[in-house]
């Protein structure tokens, strides 16, 4: 059973949701993660899908006017930190808008290693946020890269927390 | 509080502004300046009904006063009333739980945030300085413990727990 990665953008209306997923189960095709908001007014939405469908039929069956639409056949990956158990942080970003808070920051995360697994960014007024989950390999010195993502923040007049994930196990 | 009358509404800020990035100052209750403050920073929450409390640095001021009313939270259950409280301190915080808030410094966003939902805080009375013992629970908690964040700093964004759970909204209630 292959798998499709499907994109879908397209002006917020009504029923777009219901459209897109519609015509996957139409074609047979089973969504397994999604993810889904609104940017700017316009809806984006990606999925993964499984199913006996290719990529070039899930294209012709998602198309719409209002929609650009993409899917491209992937692999099933294992996730990076499956064998040695990541560390979960939350990173919190906010301060006044600039470019390049994203490349400075990611810079940063990446040089230890560390993976963003999900990230939101808004822009209200003047102010930028950035929320990202973060996963750390065990080995890497936390202290040390909260002290480098500190000097970046303050190099953009931004405040930056970093902090563990608290899963609630109940 | 000796003067709540006498406050005037102040403007409040928004974010990012330093003064909402900065640990604030200890007061003297008694003194006339703080005593002022305090009744500002309540008129001004009066001014404010979208929001259950507000904190001094939210009108421009580097000192720790925090001002509530969590009765005009539909969903409040402990209601202290309106009050100001001098250098308030949290004291013991159980219960914690996830909710969204906003905040009228940081408009147009919300954002799931844990809590203790239940709380008690100790502070002073400004004007008397009398010592006072706050018992608070469900929103009334969270409202305090968000003006507490102010004091120290910081803003409902820096315990955003996940990069889904930072939202767009109309409308802020929590201060």
């Amino acid at each position: 059973m292959g798998l499709s990665a499907v994109t879908v953008l397209g002006v917020d209306r009504p029923g777009v949701i219901a459209a897109v997923t519609g015509s996957l189960a139409d074609c047979g095709a089973n969504i397994q993660d999604s993810t889904m908001t609104l940017l700017g007014g316009h809806v984006a939405m990606m999925l993964l899908v499984s199913g006996e469908v290719d990529a070039a039929e899930l294209t012709k069956r998602l198309c719409a006017p209002d929609l650009v639409v993409t899917a491209s056949a992937i692999e099933a990956r294992r996730h990076f930190c499956d064998d040695g158990g990541g560390l979960g942080y939350v990173l919190t970003v906010h301060g006044p808008d600039r470019p390049g808070i994203i490349s400075a920051i990611s810079a940063v995360l990446a040089a230890d290693g560390g993976n963003i697994t999900g990230m939101s960014t808004r822009l209200t007024g003047r102010l930028y946020v950035l929320i990202a989950d973060v996963e750390l390999p065990k080995e890497v010195d936390v202290a040390a890269l909260m002290r480098r993502l500190a000097a970046v923040g303050a190099g953009l007049d931004s405040e930056i927390t970093f902090r563990p994930v608290e899963p609630d196990l109940l | 509080m000796t003067r709540p009358a006498d406050g005037r509404p102040r403007a409040v800020i928004d974010a990012p502004h330093p003064l909402l990035s900065t640990s604030a100052d200890p007061v003297d209750p008694t003194a006339p300046d703080v005593v002022a403050a305090a009744a500002d920073l309540l008129a001004t929450l009066r001014h404010e009904p979208s929001t259950t409390g507000l904190a001094a640095p939210q009108i421009g001021l580097s000192w720790r006063l925090i001002a509530f009313d969590a009765g005009r939270h539909p969903r409040s259950r402990s209601r202290t009333g309106e009050l100001v409280v001098a250098n308030p301190r949290l004291a013991t915080a159980a219960r914690w739980d996830h909710l969204r808030e906003g905040c009228v410094s940081v408009p147009g966003l919300t954002a799931d945030v844990r809590r203790a939902t239940r709380i008690t805080v100790h502070g002073h009375l400004p004007g008397t300085g009398e010592p006072v013992t706050i018992e608070a629970d469900a929103v009334e908690a969270r409202c305090i413990q968000h003006q507490l964040d102010h004091l120290d700093g910081l803003l409902f964004l820096d315990r955003v727990v996940g990069a889904l759970s930072l939202h767009r909204s109309h409308h802020s209630c929590d201060g």
